[in-house]
């Protein structure tokens, strides 16, 4: 045995660990804004983990009663409720920092080579963080979570042939009831958040292979010092994890504001609908996904029924998700950063946050002749923007990137 | 392209804020101006709740002793002047109306309050209450501006016709002062520990900011590495 390494170390890489992943993982240190929402995304993962432990002390999984356990936890629980908003408030919020991290990667062109595993990655986190936020919305069990839950369920019925046979597959009835409440809660608390933990994990081990991304897209491994430390690279502990601190307390105190002043942000983060108990009698006037959802709710409308089915609306939402996948190979740009872009690719992501956008907020609003209409101009111009791109990042001129990080 | 960087981060930050503007949407409610920290108009709009809707309406999800805990009023008043029916002090409010008699005399059964004020909202309740007006082909011979047809009686008409509109008005604000609390009664803890958690995180703020400053000195003078 080595008998300078200490006790633990000689049994386990603990030291090793430390040094590769924090206190010699050397990290771009050009970092900007857009570099917080990765470790957020984490905060935000942990806090709903463990809010959503002790939520599954009180919840009752049964669909007489979890309406009212929920606001059992809301009444009769000490800080129940505050524990409820938090994990109500996270889920949202979750979503606003995937989504921002995800723009960072458009922004700066992280997921293209060496990184199209983090982003693949990354991407099929994102998907499953979306099932995992849709059967959370199941669990309360009141009007939106029933009638949301009924809807999307559904779509599932429009896969030709096996259609009918799937759907009741997966509810375990012939409607939203009792045996889909129960599976909704084992796999929003178990198969789900274990894939999600797995996903971030290997999601890491993947960036930390090849290092992060930075503002400049400039690889800083091509410039290393004598001891072969990137010169342009500063160890992540202690500087980017200070630095992070300081992100993580501005996060909390937008994310107390809501928790504490606004916490079902006028409906938008609790419907007001999901505080009636779901009855399968009583279809609401207007049902709506929550917020995060809503842009694929809206490719789902735009296409229209073929056939009688609406099985190409549902293969169109799905795609408007996988076709992500691709990304990396669909940027043909010799520059990663939009710092050093040509002028098509900026329009064209301009045009594609706006598209995202409108279609988020198209998804809440009821069907209208104008709304399809929009819902379809701004589908094709989402779709647009993955299909014209191996085009449009092929033309312009691109600026001289710096050997070098630049300094603010 | 600085500037497409802001505006695109200002068009994304700006999302939450949007969307909160479209849900206002609504139209002709009126202002129910209510204050949960009002503890008299609570105190009050859980009188009248008890005397003029509770024969009908639970509020399944409260205990009459948390209602006294919060409203402060001792469990002895409590039991002299809000329960009725021999209930014990931690039971729930429950009205004492069988679904049976409700749909025979109302046609339907009263709704459970418990959480009309998150689900409609106040400014709905304060409004609902005040737009009751005579219509003879109705049952009860009166209808609803905002509920048409509602099956419910104006049960408030006496306090509306022996007060000032100001009076009736306050009254109606007191019950949906008091369904607000019913609705959540966290918020009346919720929004003073909302400053003091802020307080605290100001005073993380400026503490994790200098520690970051100090740490950083080393990146800007190239003296992170000791070897140098």
């Amino acid at each position: 045995m080595d008998n300078n390494k200490s006790w633990i170390d000689q049994r386990f890489p603990l030291t090793k660990v430390w040094n590769e992943h924090l206190a010699e993982y050397y990290t771009p240190r050009n970092f900007n804004f857009w570099y917080f929402f990765g470790s957020l995304a984490m905060l935000v993962l942990v806090m709903q983990i463990v809010t959503g432990i002790f939520l599954t002390m009180h919840f009752k999984p049964d669909a007489a009663n979890a309406f009212a356990s929920v606001e059992y936890i809301m009444r009769d629980v000490d800080w129940g409720w505050l524990i409820r908003y938090l994990h109500s408030t996270g889920a949202s919020a979750f979503f606003i920092v995937i989504y921002l991290h995800m723009y960072r990667g458009l922004l700066y062109g992280s997921y293209k080579a060496p990184r199209e595993l983090i982003w693949i990655l990354g991407m099929v986190l994102y998907i499953a963080l979306m099932a995992e936020a849709f059967m959370g919305y199941v669990l309360p069990w009141g009007q939106m979570s029933y009638w949301g839950a009924q809807v999307i369920i559904s779509l599932f019925g429009s896969v030709p042939f096996i259609g009918p046979e799937l759907l009741t597959w997966i509810l375990g009835d012939y409607a939203v009831g009792d045996p889909a409440l129960n599976r909704f809660f084992s796999l929003h608390v178990i198969a789900l958040p274990l894939i999600l933990v797995v996903l971030v994990f290997l999601h890491i081990v993947a960036l930390h292979t090849v290092g992060s991304n930075n503002p400049d897209g400039v690889e800083i491994k091509k410039n290393k010092d004598k001891d072969g430390i990137p010169k342009d690279g500063i160890p992540f502990h202690p500087y980017y994890s200070v630095k992070d601190i300081v992100g993580v307390v501005v996060f909390l105190m937008l994310f107390s504001a809501v928790v504490f002043f606004a916490p079902a942000m006028n409906g938008y983060f609790l419907e007001h609908a999901n505080f009636i108990e779901a009855n399968p009698l009583k279809t609401p006037d207007h049902i709506a996904p929550l917020w995060y959802l809503t842009p694929f709710y809206s490719v789902l409308r735009a296409i229209p029924p073929m056939f009688g089915s609406q099985f190409p609306g549902v293969v169109g939402m799905f795609a408007a998700l996988l076709i992500l996948l691709a990304l990396p190979w669909l940027d043909r740009s010799k520059v990663k950063s939009i710092r050093y872009r040509s002028w098509p690719y900026k329009v064209a992501l301009g045009i594609f946050v706006v598209s995202f956008i409108v279609l988020g907020w198209l998804g809440m609003q009821p069907v209208t002749e104008l709304n399809a209409l929009l819902a379809r101009i701004f589908t094709a111009a989402y779709f647009g923007f993955f299909i014209l791109m191996p085009w449009f990042t092929s033309i312009g001129k691109t600026k001289e990137v710096p050997a070098r990080v630049t300094e603010k | 392209m600085k500037k497409l960087l802001k505006t695109t981060t200002s068009v994304l930050a700006g999302l939450t804020l949007s969307f909160s503007v479209i849900a206002a949407g609504g139209g002709a409610l009126d202002h129910a101006n209510t204050d949960i920290n009002d503890q008299k108009s609570l105190q009050n709009g859980a009188k009248l709740f008890m005397n003029y809707c509770s024969g009908c309406h639970s509020i399944a999800f409260m205990r009459y002793n948390r209602i006294g805990k919060d409203l402060g009023i001792s469990d002895a008043d409590v039991e002299k002047n809000l329960m009725f029916n021999g209930e014990k002090i931690g039971d729930k409010v429950t009205s004492s109306m069988s679904d049976k008699g409700a749909i025979q005399w109302f046609g339907t059964t009263p709704p459970d309050l418990s959480l009309v004020s998150r689900s409609k909202g106040v400014d709905w309740v304060y409004t609902y209450l005040r737009s009751f007006y005579k219509d003879e082909s109705r049952p009860f011979g009166v209808n609803n501006k905002i509920l048409v047809n509602a099956s419910m009686p104006d049960v408030l008409w006496e306090l509306k016709q022996n007060k000032s509109a100001e009076d009736f008005d306050q009254d109606v604000r007191d019950i949906t002062n008091f369904l607000d609390y019913v609705g959540e009664p966290a918020k009346l803890v919720r929004v003073d520990l909302g400053y003091k958690v802020l307080a605290f995180l100001f005073v993380l703020f400026i503490l994790s900011y200098l520690l970051k400053k100090e740490y950083w000195k080393d990146v800007k003078y190239g003296k992170w590495r000791a070897k140098d």
